[in-house]
């Protein structure tokens, strides 16, 4: 099949940066750097997948984002703003669901009396759906909830305020099943052409089909930042019987191998982000030609 | 809808909307689901299913209203069949031959036993 034919230009015609990172140093301490100037350029429109092993930085590097730690040198530009001076006007614009939070001893009424006007937009149906369609219990006061069911509230919360940056650190951590699902097609409706959401997973299996960029953070960088199209151009994931010469890394599998090699046939295989993942901290130097 | 491990997403959904056609419940000249839409079905990215609809627009299965939506052309049918044909000469039909070239299998068994199938699925 022809690729020429499917690229699309359709949906990307309104990208601009979103977010332009460079040359970015920041470390908790000064012996230990986290990230060694680092630059990344993110655009509307996308939802970006955050991945990396425990400790390479993907909290942080969101945490940056939202103006919640600083950088040591280098810029971060968020939308215009620079995310440090934590000015209103940015700060309305970003919905930051983080992996651990607190909610107050209050019920939901009161919640969203107190914390939505910080958001011009704050879309008070959409918000009653979401809690509908996410079965909260609206009678009950946050601080006794599960943890499955208070990260059901901030994700509802944050969706709601129509911010233009949605950065999620780990969101589907805590969801039931059912949930996971519904969590999918609120992601999918919520992706717009003027949004840009990123994503950090370990989970990949419950968003792989969401995401359509995947960066990757490894030794204090970013060791991949590719489209799933992009990706999938390049490398072919195939199972396969035996082990040759042109696969670039392969896992034991049930009937064969999982393995991933150069898509010399212009196959249009499905990313496998584990495998990915896998394959790129195991191979790196392998890789680093393939998408320099 | 369940994905398989072997395709593209892109190309499955390709696949799920050429099903649809197929079995008659989506009749020419009717509107289909909007991107957003079936990617909130088939939970997956609305880039997913734009790159879905792009490539069934060139091959002439669905056409794009300006400002209305996508809808499918009067002669999809025979469209989707060609289409599908290409893929299964292509994809399915080496693993096929394979196993008839290993196995050792006859022409006229396989004949026969093609006109039982046909006969026992689908009355013809």
């Amino acid at each position: 099949m022809n690729k020429q034919h499917h690229t699309l230009v359709y949906y990307l015609t309104n990208t601009v940066d979103m977010i332009n990172i460079n040359n970015l140093n920041f470390g908790y301490s000064k012996h230990r750097p986290l990230f060694k100037n680092m630059s990344m350029r993110l655009s509307n429109g996308h939802i970006y997948g955050l991945l990396g092993k425990n400790g390479a930085g993907k909290s942080t590097l969101l945490k940056n984002l939202a103006g919640l730690v600083y950088a040591q040198s280098g810029t971060l530009d968020v939308m215009g703003y620079d995310p440090a001076k934590r000015q209103p006007a940015l700060l309305e614009q970003i919905c930051f669901i983080p992996e651990e939070f607190y909610l107050p001893s209050v019920k939901i009424d009161a919640y969203i009396k107190a914390n939505a006007p910080f958001y011009k937009n704050f879309d008070h149906n959409y918000f009653t759906d979401l809690i509908k369609e996410l079965d909260i219990p609206v009678e009950q006061k946050l601080i006794n909830m599960s943890y499955g069911q208070k990260k059901k509230v901030i994700i509802a919360f944050g969706l709601a305020t129509q911010a233009k940056l949605v950065i999620m650190d780990e969101p589907t951590n805590g969801l039931d099943i059912p949930s996971k699902a519904q969590f999918r097609k609120i992601m999918a409706s919520a992706m717009t052409d003027e949004r840009c959401i990123i994503i950090s997973t370990h989970q990949v299996r419950d968003l792989d089909n969401l995401i359509d960029t995947v960066i990757m953070l490894d030794e204090n960088d970013i060791a991949l930042k590719a489209t799933v199209e992009g990706i999938t151009a390049k490398l072919t994931f195939k199972k396969v019987k035996e082990i040759d010469d042109s696969i670039i890394y392969a896992e034991p599998s049930l009937s064969g191998y999982n393995a991933v090699m150069p898509n010399y046939h212009h196959e249009e295989s499905k990313l496998d982000m584990e495998l990915l993942f896998n394959a790129i901290l195991a191979e790196k130097i392998k890789f680093k030609p393939l998408f320099s | 809808m369940e994905f398989r491990d072997n395709k593209a997403i892109y190309l499955q959904i390709a696949e799920y909307v050429c099903e649809h056609i197929l079995l008659g419940k989506w009749k020419a000249e009717e509107k289909v689901p909007s991107v957003r839409e079936l990617a909130v079905e088939l939970e997956v990215n609305p880039n997913t299913v734009m790159r879905t609809y792009e490539l069934l627009q060139n091959k002439n299965i669905i056409n794009n209203k300006r400002g209305i939506g996508f809808f499918i052309t009067d002669d999809a049918i025979e469209h989707v069949k060609s289409y599908r044909k290409v893929l299964f000469m292509e994809d399915e039909l080496p693993v096929v031959f394979r196993n008839i070239y290993l196995l050792n299998i006859g022409f006229d068994e396989l004949e026969g036993k093609y006109k039982t199938f046909v006969k026992e699925n689908f009355n013809a």
